[in-house]
């Protein structure tokens, strides 16, 4: 076992561990956050499975997205969905035997690795070009779209130009799960691909990436609006003093 | 300390077509509202000026506030910068003062958060934007916090649902917890909490006002229609926002409710006690300031015996009433449950309209071309009648049923797409004529368009700062003040007064 095998499979370790607990300690703080008044952004769906609706369209298609800005609508919906197909592409370097399903999304999620370069490119090129964005932005708003770029760009390049060993990577995260640990191809695309990747889940608990979980403790999109109907409790409030009038 | 605002600006032009400016840095940063007094500090709960340990006590209100609104923590952690809010702001539009962009906004308070509340922010500020808590800081917070009408339109296109009014009003709250309230929200919220409403006006001359108003009714009509106070058994409670009470063209709105009650045989009463729908509470961000304002209005309700409460033409006031009275002041157990608790006025004359218990002549209001000026509130932030969107479709129908000629603005202006008048959120005041008249822009605009394409020479509106706001800059464009008029003035000059049903 070589040197850089064990750091790779301790920064893996690390990485996955960070990012769950991570996620899973911010989701404890918003499911325990009270929230003292109902502000859903009206019109709303007045009933729980009129916003579980509402919820599904804006994880599926943004919809308050698409009514804000087209070109950020396209190139994000672009980006998102193309990450979602390459996320299940990727699926096949931990499972064995492979499920027939992944198995038929195979091409699709590498046509979807140059769409996912593609959205990202159109992201930074907005945050670059248009006044407004470049003002609202910070590094590490730049440097998330770089990281995920270098993401994509490492992944394509051992796809069609310098290919290294799947198999021997397969047996490596394979041998990582069942903690029967197998040495790593010390191949310098392979190892800034999955550094790369690290660094992202590692990143996710501490930056904006909270935007996957948040969202669903949003209250102006997750609330139902039924105030008359249903009397809306707020836990730290004191109850008002009825026949206070003096 | 003798406090100042500029008097002296360009009005902005309207175009042909909007166009989205170019930022320019520190174009609004002398923009700022008269700092209240300590007597108007002390009289809510906070200091009479900015403490010695503001930094400190600051902080401890933004943990607190972190602790105890779940919108705040998971919007000022999810905000990915995508620039989609960037453009929606009326503020931003009519001044081009980037920090009036909602992301920019949030980002004074969000940044500040980062540098003392995230590992990413104290560990590398400059990377993420973090920064330390300074007098310049303090500033930002508030020019900016009162550069925001609460009116929730970056929150309909955010890819999040961020509302920047939850922001604004955090923002807020820990200026007045520091010591540097605002003058206008802070006075207007002792003389409820003193006398009942905005305005001050004690009960004799409140009477006396409404005694007025019935003599104007019966000499216009000739018909006995009456303004009732303080009247015990009531079946009605009517609240509404005291700018009703004199206010131009607020006060016709009032004698339009009126006949509206007239004419449907129902007995009601407005309270002098109650005599405010407005909650300012709501603007400065204070949850205990506005359950105080609210309770008055169960008190009255209780004490004078009503069995249904109904809340006259106001934005704020009536998400205030609609979405937080329940949990502020409720159950509303005492009340018939035959009702909504609280009915708009709007939903009240609507349902007379729907079963045909009110007789119109619209050709009462054939010399006026309407178009009608969703009030941002109502659009986002409550509804009408019992389906989503209602609050769009009901004031339309009222229109409708009172008058002949009727033209809805651009789609991309109404609806939940409404622009804010310029002068919600706590801003209705001379200080901030300025900001007031260029937030104005995208809201006349649309208007131009109207009146040129359809001769409109009306804008309906059910806000009582609409109202106020829009006679207000209405002249800067070269509209005439008048052209701002109350849903129920239209209503009350169609109403055909007679046999009530």
């Amino acid at each position: 076992m070589s040197l850089v095998s064990i750091l790779y499979a301790l920064l893996f370790y690390f990485a996955a561990a960070v990012l769950c607990v991570g996620i899973l300690l911010r989701i404890r703080l918003y499911a325990h956050t009270p929230q003292p008044l109902k502000i859903p952004t009206t019109p709303a769906p007045a009933t729980r499975a009129g916003v579980v609706m509402r919820m599904v369209r804006e994880v599926v298609f943004f919809q308050s997205l698409f009514k804000g800005c087209k070109w950020t609508w396209l190139f994000g919906w672009i980006f998102h969905f193309a990450l979602l197909l390459v996320l299940i592409r990727h699926l096949r370097y931990f499972i064995e035997p492979i499920w027939a399903w992944i198995v038929i999304m195979q091409p699709w999620g590498v046509y979807a690795g140059f769409a996912m370069l593609a959205g990202l490119a159109g992201l930074w090129i907005r945050r670059i070009a248009v006044d407004r964005v470049r003002y609202i932005s910070t590094p590490s708003d730049h440097l998330m779209l770089l990281l995920l770029i270098g993401i994509a760009g490492s992944g394509l390049l051992m796809k069609y130009v310098w290919p290294t060993d799947i198999i021997a990577l397969k047996v490596f995260f394979l041998g990582l799960l069942s903690f029967d640990w197998q040495p790593l191809a010390p191949d310098p695309l392979l190892l800034l691909h999955l550094a790369l990747t690290a660094t992202l889940m590692i990143v996710f608990p501490f930056s904006k990436l909270l935007h996957a979980p948040g969202f669903f403790f949003s209250p102006t999109r997750n609330q139902t609006d039924n105030p008359r109907e249903r009397r809306h409790l707020n836990t730290w409030a004191t109850e008002p003093d009825t026949g206070s009038r003096p | 300390m003798a406090q100042a605002y500029k008097t002296e600006f360009d009005t902005p032009e309207i175009k042909e077509y909007p166009l989205i400016p170019h930022i320019r840095k520190g174009a609004m940063e002398h923009s700022k509202p008269f700092v209240a007094k300590a007597q108007h500090q002390e009289s809510l709960g906070f200091p009479g000026e900015l403490v010695d340990n503001w930094q400190q006590v600051a902080l401890a209100k933004m943990a607190e506030l972190l602790g105890k609104y779940r919108s705040i923590r998971v919007f000022l952690d999810t905000c990915v910068k995508c620039g989609a809010c960037t453009d929606k702001c009326h503020y931003y539009l009519g001044t081009a003062d980037p920090k009036n962009m909602p992301a920019a906004r949030q980002d004074l308070l969000r940044n500040v958060y980062r540098r003392y509340f995230t590992l990413a922010g104290k560990l590398f500020p400059k990377l993420v934007g973090a920064v330390e808590l300074t007098e310049e800081v303090l500033q930002d917070w508030y020019r900016y916090y009162h550069q925001c009408s609460e009116c929730r339109r970056c929150s309909v296109y955010c890819p999040f649902g961020i509302d920047t009014a939850e922001l604004t009003m955090a923002g807020r709250e820990i200026l007045a917890s520091v010591g540097v309230g605002q003058k206008y929200s802070n006075e207007i919220i002792t003389k409820v909490q003193k006398i009942g409403n905005n305005l001050g006006l004690p009960e004799p001359a409140l009477a006396n006002t409404l005694e007025n108003l019935e003599e104007e009714i019966k000499d216009d009509t000739g018909v006995d229609v009456r303004l009732p106070l303080d009247e015990k058994g009531a079946e009605v409670l009517l609240v509404t926002p005291s700018a009703d009470f004199f206010a131009e063209p607020h006060v016709d709105g009032l004698m339009g409710y009126a006949k509206v009650f007239h004419q449907a045989g129902i007995s009601w009463t407005l309270s002098s006690y109650a005599s405010e729908a407005a909650n300012f509470g709501i603007f400065i961000g204070n949850y205990d300031n506005m359950q105080k304002l609210a309770q008055r209005v169960r008190d009255a309700a209780l004490e004078l015996g009503v069995r249904r409460i109904i809340v006259g033409e106001c934005g704020h006031a009536w998400r205030v009433a609609y979405s937080f009275w329940n949990t502020l002041i409720g159950p509303f157990d005492f009340l018939d449950p035959d009702y909504p608790v609280p009915q708009h006025i709007c939903e009240f004359s609507y349902d007379l309209i729907q079963r045909n218990a009110l007789k119109f002549d619209k050709t009462a209001n054939d010399h006026r071309i309407l178009t009608f000026h969703d009030s941002c509130n109502v659009a986002r932030a409550s509804r009408m009648g019992n389906m989503p969107g209602g609050q769009f479709v009901i004031p339309r129908e009222i229109i409708r049923a009172s008058c002949n000629h009727f033209h809805d603005m651009s789609p991309e202006t109404i609806h939940e797409h409404t622009f804010c008048c310029g002068g919600g959120g706590g801003l209705l005041t001379d200080d901030l004529v300025e900001l007031r008249v260029k937030g104005a822009l995208p809201r006349m605009e649309a208007l131009q368009q109207v009146v040129d394409e359809f001769g409109v020479t009306h804008m309906a509106a059910i806000c009582a700062i609409c109202k106020s706001q829009f006679s207000k800059v209405f002249p800067y464009y070269g509209f005439d003040m008048d052209m701002v008029i109350s849903v129920h003035q239209l209503l009350g000059d169609a109403l055909v007064l007679g046999e009530t049903h």
